[in-house]
């Protein structure tokens, strides 16, 4: 078989003898069209009846662009928060054995499984100036409960099985070998960890960071508890457009979804590429 | 630089891997630890590294006491089987890693570190690729550049665990030819490992046989191939064939027949006649030989293996004909081995 080198463009690579590469390629797109694309292109298709005028009067609104800020902000901010301990819980599920393990392995999860506002219920009652941990943070000038800080130690809560999820399973390949060489070669331990093993779970991280981000960019249930949900302060984007729905006012709602969208694809597009850069090095 | 392993054992959670080895190797030795999996050959090559550490004895690399030491500080090369190459790095910085972790005074400046890299490259013959990252290497290429990386460090001795296990019979030989070279030019004191008795009889100077977790035989190729010291060593190394016999008044017996042989210093009784297949003298007429029945002939590149049918019981051993030899199924061959050994019956 000649195979052609391949080269920068579109092209199809060739398919393998095994058949199903027509069937499946048509049900993917088939199937993202209808779950994705069309519900996505409604809402281009809607906030685009605004006009240009009235679109950018809306997204540079003041309290747009400072719920816009908030959303974006804390969950960047909670998505770093993560990559660094989910990292850490990911390391010592994956490396040491200890009674309680599996427990502790099946309790990653549950903020998937949670109803996230049984989760912002429930940080938000902990929070509280009065609550457990909040009234001891009182005293200390730290307010976490309906400040941007809440909003942020809500989605690290959500956030945090996508980074250990990511990591894990590629933490669990990582070969025993390459330390041991790399600790005869003369590294110590911390050596080792930063310039073998970290370069190694980079992708992983990385694609771990994106799942945390996105989700948070878009988490409405836990954090409209904790969040207090004063404009300009602790309002986050989600929030704003429930507020325009409810006051009928379509056009603006589906005007900050869509910039809310083009942001998240932005940035989803940038790690992608990073993430790219990086698998063709290490690969 | 000399190494001694003195009186060590290793367990693992209660299972003994090595029951009280004791092994010297010279300075400058290239010497093969050779063995079937399972006979603790890997684990003694780890504990010389310090990626283990023996439940009981020491290690001494000359007159210091390595035990002690950490892995860091032992200063050895260590080659895997699987190369455990840093695929992030380009083939110059997994060369140069050993000399860029080392701290203060000890490091040598970034150019230093290329310099001596792109010498090691050269001494593994792969000038040229020092850019290449090593999942666009064959494994051959890789393994060169695991030993560069383990040279860099100027290690007191080179460890090698089965080197060449992975790779196929061809680079295999290339590879083996070419490890001697580099040995001998540097002379690095060297232990590897390996299953592969051919290649350790080729390769190392002394060769030490092991079995369930001991050292059963160390020697040169020819000590060990001539004069196999126990049963396992006979029937490991080589081709061999056994048959259990009497000894009385010194002379060997098969069933109720003597067989030629002259046993003067062995105890009578039960004991077992190990002989190489193709050490043997074909016999016209038999009086005072082994006679068999051929009950299975092959040919083997340019001779002929037959199995034969000895005595009442039907024991069944290998010899080697010429390939013109008229031995037809079924047809009797007469012959006595030409060197032997006979150990007592277990």
């Amino acid at each position: 078989m000649t195979t052609a080198p391949a080269k920068a463009g579109w092209r199809f690579r060739q398919p393998s003898v095994i058949p199903g590469f027509g069937l499946t390629l048509g049900f993917s797109l088939a199937y993202l069209t209808l779950i994705i694309l069309i519900p996505l292109s409604g809402l281009v298709w809607r906030s685009a009846a605004l006009g240009w005028a009235d679109f950018w009067a809306i997204v540079v609104d003041r309290r747009t662009l400072n719920a816009l800020k908030i959303s974006f902000g804390t969950a960047f901010l909670a998505a770093v928060v993560n990559v660094v301990f989910g990292t850490v819980v990911a390391w010592v599920l994956v490396r040491y054995r200890f009674p309680g393990r599996r427990i502790a392995d099946a309790m990653v999860d549950l903020p998937f499984a949670l109803p996230t506002a049984v989760a912002g219920i429930a940080l938000t009652t902990l929070y509280a100036p009065n609550g457990w941990i909040g009234h001891l943070l009182m005293p200390l000038g730290i307010k976490v409960a309906y400040t941007p800080l809440g909003i942020v130690i809500a989605l690290v809560f959500i956030g945090l099985p996508f980074v250990v999820r990511t990591v894990q399973p590629i933490m669990e390949e990582l070969d025993k070998e390459v330390e041991e060489a790399a600790a005869t070669l003369g590294a110590n331990r911390f050596q080792i960890i930063t310039r073998v093993l970290f370069p190694g779970l980079a992708p992983a991280i990385i694609t771990g960071f994106s799942l945390a981000f996105a989700r948070g960019v878009g988490e409405y249930g836990s954090v409209i508890f904790i969040a207090g949900n004063l404009p300009f302060k602790s309002e986050i984007a989600p929030l704003l457009i429930v507020i325009r729905l409810e006051e009928y006012n379509y056009e603006a709602a589906t005007a900050i979804a869509a910039i809310m969208l083009a942001l998240s694809f932005v940035m989803l597009l940038v790690v992608n590429l990073v993430q790219t850069w990086s698998r063709k090095r290490y690969g | 630089m000399e190494v001694r392993v003195v009186n060590v054992r290793k367990e693992f959670e209660r299972f003994p891997a090595l029951h009280d080895v004791s092994l010297d190797i010279k300075s400058g030795e290239l010497i093969a630890l050779l063995g079937p999996s399972g006979s603790g050959k890997t684990t003694l090559l780890r504990l010389i590294a310090g990626l283990e550490r023996p439940t009981k004895g020491a290690i001494f690399f000359g007159d210091e006491d390595a035990s002690q030491k950490s892995i860091q500080e032992r200063n050895v090369g260590f080659v895997f089987q699987h190369y455990a190459l840093f695929r992030h790095m380009t083939v110059a910085d997994n060369i140069g890693f050993g000399l860029k972790v080392r701290h203060g005074a000890a490091r040598p400046s970034g150019q230093e570190i290329r310099r001596r890299a792109l010498e090691l490259l050269d001494l593994v013959q792969l000038s040229g690729l020092e850019k290449r990252y090593p999942a666009q290497l064959s494994g051959g290429q890789r393994q060169r550049v695991a030993l560069a990386r383990a040279m860099a460090i100027e290690p007191k001795v080179l460890l090698l665990d089965e080197p060449f296990g992975a790779l196929d019979a061809q680079v295999r030989r290339e590879l083996r030819r070419w490890l001697r070279e580099i040995h001998d030019r540097t002379g690095h004191t060297t232990v590897f490992v390996t299953h592969d008795q051919e290649e350790a009889l080729e390769l190392a100077d002394r060769v030490v046989v092991m079995s369930q977790g001991r050292i059963e035989q160390v020697g040169t190729a020819d000590d060990i191939y001539d004069t196999p010291n126990s049963p396992f060593v006979y029937s490991f190394i080589g081709e061999s064939s056994s048959l259990p016999v009497k000894v009385e008044n010194g002379e060997v017996w098969i069933a109720d027949r003597p067989i030629g042989l002259q046993a003067p210093h062995a105890p009578s009784g039960e004991a077992v006649l190990y002989f190489r297949p193709h050490d043997v003298d074909l016999l016209d007429g038999c009086s005072g030989c082994i006679a068999g029945t051929v009950a299975a002939s092959r040919r083997v590149a340019g001779t002929r293996r037959v199995e034969l049918e000895v005595g009442g019981e039907r024991q069944r051993v290998e010899i080697e004909l010429p390939v013109d030899h008229p031995a037809a199924q079924k047809s009797r061959v007469a012959f006595r081995p030409r060197r032997w050994k006979l150990f007592p019956k277990s």
